[in-house]
């Protein structure tokens, strides 16, 4: 791997939520960090988020829920991405995602939860300093 | 509005003034350099006589109830009847929902308003895979007439007026509502009510889009038809330019791109054969109430203005209610924090106290806990009680539009519709809104504006108070509504005894109907789909019924 490494984002909405303002503004706001953004679009599958992520070789997905069903997709993705041996990829959560949800939700591998309020910047510094890491196997 | 002579006078004491202000204020300067709206229009430091003097009271101005409505669209406003007292509501199973309901007519409200979950927005029943982690999560979850009936046990629909937001699927809701009127002997003509029946904002902001646009418009169409021929006192759409603002909008295209759906929606209606006056006065609207107070009062004044000149002269509608556009007014949602969560009750306060300057007919308050769950009875109770202060206590219900002739709102008023009526202009410069909303236009016009907000809020530019200034350590929030996670389980139970239960011909027959009246260009779907809840087909079937012949829309991966 280079050091100039673009990193390449996959930015998706699980489930049937259509709030979407949300991930529209991060992904503006990653690509102007010079960031590769993919975004989904709405009223995505598992299945299909996971395809994506592997067709777009993404370092990081990002999933944007706010209907309150993010304790079945979520879990559903992470699940998914283990069968098909996607192990290197940082996994962020946002949304409204309640605090008592959150313990469960980092135990399946989703690093970051990100919620209303959160500030750019935050989640730009999470990406660069938790990918910098070595991904342990 | 001032004289000639007096005009003059007013300019030289005004200059003398500014030449004074300046000096001061190169030694001790304002706040900022320069100072806007929330939707970006510059503000002065004064308004006076002078930034008004080009309006004719009489034509751009005049009176509430009259032509252009700038006023109010009824004669006494608020002093004839309070607004509607609408608090959107709905989660779980019918039988949740419908409690809620009692409690709220309870403690006073005066209207209904139905959320319904995601699954039933976009035509899936309980049951579905697609449905699976989302039944009852958002809203109510509906799949047949049988559980509509349970949603409204002991509400008589006949003294009620409902509201239901539903768009996609707006056919088989409004049928499953005149079925069960129907069953209790209530007469389509007694019921009260809107249906929210706006497909083209769902491709732009709200995304609970089923089909292409252009079998949307014809069933939004059929509708407004069947609406215009029997319930004569049901708002068959309420054109809303809410989720675009939630969005990420600023007021003038809030104002520009509900309007220009508006117009898409009467040239339909029009190309179906209807003439003007037989439906406009049904049409309604549905707007935010956001953080600029004084920009959002403007707006609904401006709103109003414009789309009494657009029925009169592009439409000319000869009756006066077909010039009137009435709204509802729900306080922004994306304004709520998740910081600080009580300060939410303050911010709907102000939001709420806009609407009703600004003339609302009907107002939903948001729950002070929205930004971290459902609302729960404690939270809705005082976004309830918040719309009865102002109503009972606050005095600005006494006379009609009590800040016309503020030189600042005036001169506000004419700057959104004089701004909006030119977007107007160049989206049908690009062919119309429909050509527009394919083009992505509009999603980018608005993902633009949500990006400038946020950058601005990040810099300080805008503070959000307990987020980027006056922040404190709080413990999590405690005590918040959880929607029962059996409620799925439960749906599909029901499913499978209503599919044991009904006559399966009877079914398939209705849903036969439905395909080939859906592939005649010109028959009305509307009888077909209400045979078809009649015979307890669900909404997901007739749904279905209908993606074999329309198709299914595939939303956009810009940003």
């Amino acid at each position: 791997m280079s050091e100039k490494k673009i990193i390449r984002v996959v930015l998706a909405k699980p489930g049937l939520d259509g709030h979407d303002r949300g991930v529209k503004v991060i992904a503006r706001a990653l690509r102007d960090a010079g960031m590769e953004v993919i975004y989904t679009g709405l009223r995505q599958t598992p299945e299909q988020i996971v395809t994506a992520v592997e067709q777009e070789d993404a370092d990081v997905l990002m999933l944007s829920i706010l209907s309150g069903a993010h304790n079945y997709l979520f879990p559903r993705i992470m699940e998914l991405l283990k069968e098909k041996g996607i192990s290197d990829i940082l996994v962020l959560g946002g949304g409204i995602i309640p605090d008592e949800d959150i313990p469960e939700l980092k135990e399946i591998g989703i690093k970051g939860i990100f919620r209303p309020g959160t500030e750019l910047k935050t989640i730009i510094d999470f990406i660069h300093s938790n990918l910098a890491q070595p991904s342990i196997a | 509005m001032d004289d000639k002579k007096n005009i003059e006078k007013i300019s030289e004491a005004f200059k003398a003034w500014e030449e004074k202000t300046n000096k001061v204020v190169s030694k001790n300067p304002e706040r900022k350099a320069q100072f806007e709206t929330l939707s970006e229009i510059p503000i002065n430091r004064l308004y006076t006589p002078l930034d008004i003097q080009h309006l004719d009271y009489l034509e751009k101005i005049g009176f509430p109830g009259l032509y252009p409505f700038v006023r109010g669209v009824q004669n006494t406003m608020h002093r004839g009847r309070f607004w509607t007292m609408r608090q959107y509501a709905g989660f779980g199973s019918a039988e949740d929902t419908n409690k809620r309901f009692r409690y709220l007519l309870e403690q006073g409200q005066t209207g209904l308003s139905v959320a319904f979950d995601l699954p039933t927005q976009i035509g899936y029943d309980s049951d579905h895979s697609l449905a699976l982690g989302e039944v009852g999560k958002v809203g109510v979850a509906i799949d047949s007439v049988r559980d509509m009936a349970v949603l409204f046990d002991q509400i008589p629909l006949d003294q009620v007026s409902t509201s239901m937001t539903t768009n996609s699927p707006a056919a088989v809701i409004t049928a499953m509502y005149l079925a069960l009127a129907e069953k209790s002997g209530i007469s389509f003509d007694k019921l009260r009510g809107t249906i929210q029946n706006d497909v083209l904002k769902e491709y732009i902001a709200r995304g609970t889009y089923i089909f292409p646009p252009k079998p949307a418009m014809r069933i939004t169409t059929n509708i407004i038809d069947y609406c215009a021929k029997n319930m004569p006192q049901w708002n068959s759409i309420s054109i809303s330019g809410y989720h675009m603002r939630e969005a990420g909008c600023t007021a003038v295209q809030e104002v520009a791109f509900t309007l220009a759906d508006g117009i898409s929606y009467v040239e339909s209606v029009i190309n179906a054969g209807l003439k003007i006056d037989e439906f406009a006065p049904r049409l309604s609207f549905f707007f935010s109430a956001h953080q600029d107070f004084l920009e959002e009062i403007a707006k609904y004044r401006a709103a109003r203005r414009l789309w009494a000149r657009i029925m009169k002269e592009r439409f000319k509608a000869q009756d006066p209610r077909s010039w009137m556009l009435r709204y509802h007014v729900q306080t922004a949602g994306c304004s709520l924090t998740a910081q600080q969560p009580l300060l939410n009750i303050l911010r709907t306060g102000f939001e709420a106290l806009s609407a009703v300057l600004g003339g609302c007919q009907s107002l939903h308050t948001n729950s002070y806990d929205e930004a971290l769950a459902l609302p729960t009875e404690q939270a809705v109770q005082i976004a309830l009680r918040t719309q009865q202060i102002i109503a009972h206590e606050a005095g600005v219900t006494e006379t009609a539009d009590p800040l016309a002739g503020s030189y600042y709102i005036e001169y506000l008023t004419d700057k959104i519709e004089a701004d909006a009526e030119e977007y107007i202009r160049k989206i049908w410069d690009m062919g119309g809104m429909i050509p527009a909303i394919e083009a992505g236009y509009i999603q980018q016009e608005i993902a633009h504006s949500a990006y400038e907000y946020q950058k601005k809020v990040e810099s300080k530019e805008r503070i959000v108070v307990g987020v980027n200034k006056f922040q404190i350590k709080e413990p999590p929030p405690t005590g918040l509504l959880k929607v029962d996670m059996s409620v799925g389980d439960r749906q599909t139970e029901k499913l499978k005894i209503l599919r044991a239960e009904r006559n399966q011909q009877a079914v398939a027959s209705c849903l036969d109907k439905i395909k080939k009246g859906a592939e005649k260009e010109n028959e009305n779907l509307m009888p077909l789909i209400l045979d078809a809840v009649k015979a307890e087909a669900t909404l997901g079937e007739i749904c279905d019924a209908m993606r074999e012949v329309f198709g299914e829309y595939i939303g956009g991966t810009s940003y």
